[in-house]
């Protein structure tokens, strides 16, 4: 089973996905990075798709998953990188991800949870 | 051509990835856009799934179509499973029976050209979607 790795930058989680993930993986990520938020005392997630040509209901449903467990774990999660021919697929699936943060790059992301983390 | 036609096992998990790898190529292979190629590979996985999911496995056509001058890619996937015992809802959004959010088959009829359902309890299931190229 490919297990992507799970990066640690100060408080934040960078995992980058550069395969094409079964269901059973899938599922997997979803535990790791439950864990290693609680490990890491992590404030944010970042899930880096920019590599993954297709977002099915199901990885699409885990990422909404994802976001809503690190959620109540105080991590904010954000996928970024979304090819353009995998959002235009998602919206017409009738896949919505609420409650999961998108931004186009890491850089931007990482504004994001700063953004989100600074008081006031 | 090699891929003019393929017949392919879905009965694990990594056979819907399989599905998805070869669908894109034999999409890619066509001349499908980029875009067309996301959506079709994404209702192979789709429908994968269902079969895998409903019927605990089953078997995915990849072909080439042609019609008069347009060529399309035509994916039939079968399953002796317990069938549905009603389309119409089957294929109404939101729908779910296993553990989805119900989009699969009404999401997948939106992102082909053509799509039709055939089954029945007990006569297990086949859907047959085609995806033209522009």
């Amino acid at each position: 089973m490919t297990r992507p790795p799970i990066l640690k930058l100060g408080d934040i989680l960078i995992v980058s996905i550069q395969t094409d993930l079964d269901d059973q993986e899938a599922l997997a990520l979803q535990d790791d990075l439950a864990e290693a938020a609680v490990a890491a005392r992590a404030r944010g997630v970042i899930i880096d798709i920019s590599a993954v040509d297709v977002v099915d209901s199901f990885i699409g449903r885990t990422f909404a998953t994802i976001a809503a467990i690190t959620r109540i774990l105080d991590a904010e999660t954000v996928v970024v990188g979304m090819r353009p021919a995998v959002a235009i697929t998602m919206v017409e699936l009738g896949l919505s991800m609420g409650g999961v943060r998108t931004a186009l790059n890491l850089t931007q992301a990482i504004e994001m949870l700063n953004h989100a983390r600074s008081p006031g | 051509m090699s891929t003019e036609r393929q017949e392919l096992t879905i009965a694990t998990n990594g056979d819907i990835v399989l599905a998805r790898r070869q669908v894109r190529i034999a999409a890619a292979e066509l001349g499908l856009s980029l875009v067309d190629q996301t959506k079709v590979v994404t209702v192979a996985s789709e429908l994968a799934r269902n079969a895998l999911v409903h019927a605990g496995g089953g078997r995915m056509r990849v072909e080439i179509v042609h019609n008069g001058p347009r060529r399309g890619l035509r994916l039939t996937v079968v399953d002796e499973g317990p069938g549905i015992e009603d389309v119409e809802q089957a294929l109404t959004e939101g729908f779910s029976t296993a553990n989805g959010l119900g989009l699969g088959l009404s999401g997948s009829r939106r992102l082909v050209d053509e799509f039709d359902l055939v089954s029945a309890p007990q006569q297990g299931t086949r859907v047959t979607v085609i995806k033209w190229a522009r």
